[in-house]
């Protein structure tokens, strides 16, 4: 119920004094309800414009085919799949903090669950672009679906990774969606009956006539647990047959077992680390540093830290199983990530993963806005570049030392890849904008539990150990967004 | 006879909320519906309501799904176009289960996402039957079906000592209609 009052020593998860449910409401829909900020306009100009390099460098591949890109007969597979699997990766924080934190009853994820869930579904956009440009002939699409054919039903082959790998986004993207819509319903209906005119007419068609009742709350609560518990497995599915599009080849460097969990802890990673250079700066922007707040932003950096050690892990795990396994392809192929002449890629992989993720060690660091921002940054880089030196410096040279080669992108790849950023954040854009970027009511049900002002409360009652009420106080020092005098004359 | 048709307690706060409900149950006046701004946990087991079924929906569905698509893998692997890859069986159970597994949680959601649409009336362009606008902001509404249910001033005392910031006599049903 929510009268529930919590435990002192956990961090509060709304700060500020006297926010009202009205005050939430407010809030958050500031950005929906009034004229975009300047910042908003040069963030979408600059995107659009990504978008639009995207536009062009898609369209010269479709027109000119795939030889427009830098790929050759030994590298044949490079920065469309790197993209890919990127984009795949990043995609998996929203669904992690959607789902993942609701099965583990982590309130904090209430106020960061949205924006994540949108970012999840845009990423998944820009990645499926990639499935549909690196056919080079669009429609050609059609055949990964198991439909009759000329061939005399000759079907797609259901033992591959690849048709797997159709399968599993496809139903990922879908799964997101209707999760991510679902909980927008009764914000939607927040939008709608504080609008008048068209305005009201369009979110009344979007919030499918939510009205708050109890039932439709009761089955809306169910629906949401059941959607977290089906989607959990599947998010862990999605990115292990992405790394079996890999693990089932006979390629050194991707003839790996421990791909699956390596795969899926990177996924988690890069997600966390895109939610964070997302977050960070929409905080800041829409002004909402009382919703995400500093501990948000640590828990944060806390499973940065952890999956960015996993990732650690399964790097050194490799390199080991490739020493230990004796054989002399699979020993040269990491040796050569090194010494290659791709040396430079790797040096970004790990240097970016592992060393500088090892300074959230750090609370110092944790809770620093502007670091934590540029090492969220700085993972981006280094996750990208993991699946560039997984791909293309294992492709480079592999058995036959006649066909080695080295890849080199062409403006299209780069144009596509950089487009496709343009394009994520011409979405995200747009949705901070239309729809409310925080779930309002999933915030409301924390303001009489885990609020700074509900803590206050309970300290101005007394009836708490002296000790935990410190403890509470000391951690209160990070937040950014407290005004610490009042707890200093107390 | 008054034209009100629907009474509205209006709260502030879920625990008043909470409050009201008790009150009107012992005083024995039926509630017709609770509006919240959020889930509150517990109205539903006051009001009666009882557990949803949906999750019995998503297994069922759940396991539509995965048969569908492992009935089709085995039509088109084995019995349609059989392909002999090495010799090996041309039943590979083992790899149909990737995509067994993701059309089972595929047609468990939105089985279930739109039995749940489809049980409470939600779909695009439903006309909302908001008794109050306020309801999906910050206040917590109990309406009360004005009729059979007189004297109304009682009514609007009871409200009133749980704690209502508002009692409102609607003569519409529905507000958002306008």
């Amino acid at each position: 119920m929510a009268s529930h009052s919590e435990s002192i020593i956990r961090e509060p998860l709304i700060t500020g004094n006297n926010i009202t449910y009205g005050q939430i409401t407010d809030d958050i829909l500031r950005p929906v309800e009034n004229m975009p900020s300047k910042a908003w306009w040069i963030g979408f100009t600059v995107a659009s414009l990504g978008a639009l390099l995207w536009v062009v460098s898609i369209s010269y591949t479709f027109w000119y085919g795939i030889g427009s890109w830098g790929l050759n007969k030994t590298v044949g597979w490079a920065w469309d799949i790197t993209g890919f699997v990127w984009w795949v990766g990043i995609g998996h924080a929203g669904t992690l903090i959607s789902a993942v934190l609701l099965l583990f009853r982590q309130n904090w994820r209430n106020s960061i669950n949205r924006s994540a869930e949108a970012m999840t579904i845009f990423a998944v956009i820009c990645a499926a672009t990639y499935i549909g440009a690196h056919m080079g002939r669009p429609w050609m699409a059609l055949y990964s679906l198991p439909l009759p054919n000329q061939y005399g039903s000759l079907w797609v082959n259901f033992n591959s990774p690849l048709i797997w790998d159709v399968f599993a986004i496809s139903t990922y993207f879908s799964v997101s969606l209707v999760f991510w819509y679902t909980g927008l319903l009764p914000d939607m209906a927040s939008i709608r009956d504080r609008a008048t005119g068209l305005r009201r007419r369009i979110y009344s068609v979007a919030s499918f006539g939510w009205t708050g009742s109890v039932k439709t709350w009761q089955r809306f609560e169910t629906v949401s647990l059941i959607l977290a518990g089906l989607s959990t497995p599947l998010v862990l599915s999605v990115h292990t047959i992405v790394s079996m599009d890999f693990a089932t080849s006979l390629e050194p460097g991707w003839h790996t077992t421990i791909f699956p969990p390596y795969f899926v802890a990177g996924a988690i990673f890069s997600g966390f680390a895109m939610v964070q250079t997302l977050l960070l700066v929409t905080r800041k922007v829409l002004g909402l540093e009382n919703y995400i707040t500093m501990f948000h932003i640590e828990s944060m950096n806390k499973i940065i830290l952890v999956t960015g050690s996993v990732v650690g892990v399964a790097y050194i795990t490799e390199f080991f199983i490739a020493y230990y396994s004796g054989g002399e392809y699979e020993q040269y192929t990491f040796l050569n990530r090194f010494i290659g002449p791709y040396w430079w890629a790797a040096c970004m992989m790990y240097g970016c993963n592992v060393l500088m993720t090892q300074m959230m060690w750090s609370k110092k660091v944790r809770t620093n806005i502007p670091i934590s921002w540029v090492l969220s940054i700085i993972v981006n880089i280094g996750m990208w570049f993991e699946r560039f030196v997984i791909i293309v410096t294992s492709l480079h040279r592999d058995y036959i030392p006649s066909s080695w080669a080295m890849f080199y992108p062409t403006w299209v790849d780069v144009g596509v890849f950089v487009g496709s950023i343009g394009i994520f954040f011409t979405m995200f854009l747009l949705f901070i904008r239309v729809m409310p970027s925080v779930a309002i009511a999933e915030v409301k049900l924390l303001l009489k539990s885990a609020s700074e002002q509900a803590k206050k409360k309970q300290i101005a009652e007394g009836h708490l150990d002296p000790a935990h009420v410190e403890f509470y106080k000391d951690n209160l020092i990070k937040f950014d967004s407290i005004d610490h005098s009042e707890y200093e004359k107390a | 006879m008054s034209s009100t048709k629907y009474i509205l307690g209006i709260f502030d706060d879920p625990d008043d909320l909470m409050h009201g409900i008790d009150k009107l149950q012992k005083n024995s006046v039926p509630i017709y519906d609770v509006y919240t701004p959020m889930p509150i946990h517990g109205i539903d087991a006051k009001l009666g309501i009882k557990d949803s079924r949906l999750g019995y929906a998503a297994f069922m569905f759940g396991c539509m799904g995965g048969t569908t698509i492992f009935t089709l893998v085995y039509y088109f692997l084995v019995h349609d176009w059989p392909m002999d890859i090495g010799g090996k069986n041309f039943f590979a159970i083992p790899d149909f289960i990737p995509v067994t597994f993701e059309w089972t949680v595929l047609f468990a959601s939105y089985g279930m996402a739109f039995t749940f649409f489809f049980a409470t009336h939600l779909f695009p362009g439903r006309a909302p039957r908001v008794m109050d606008l306020r309801a999906t902001n910050d206040k917590f509404v109990i309406a009360i079906d004005a009729k059979g249910n007189i004297p109304h001033e009682d009514i609007n005392t009871i409200l009133k000592e749980a704690g209502a910031s508002e009692v409102k006599h609607n003569d519409r049903k529905y507000v958002s209609y306008e």
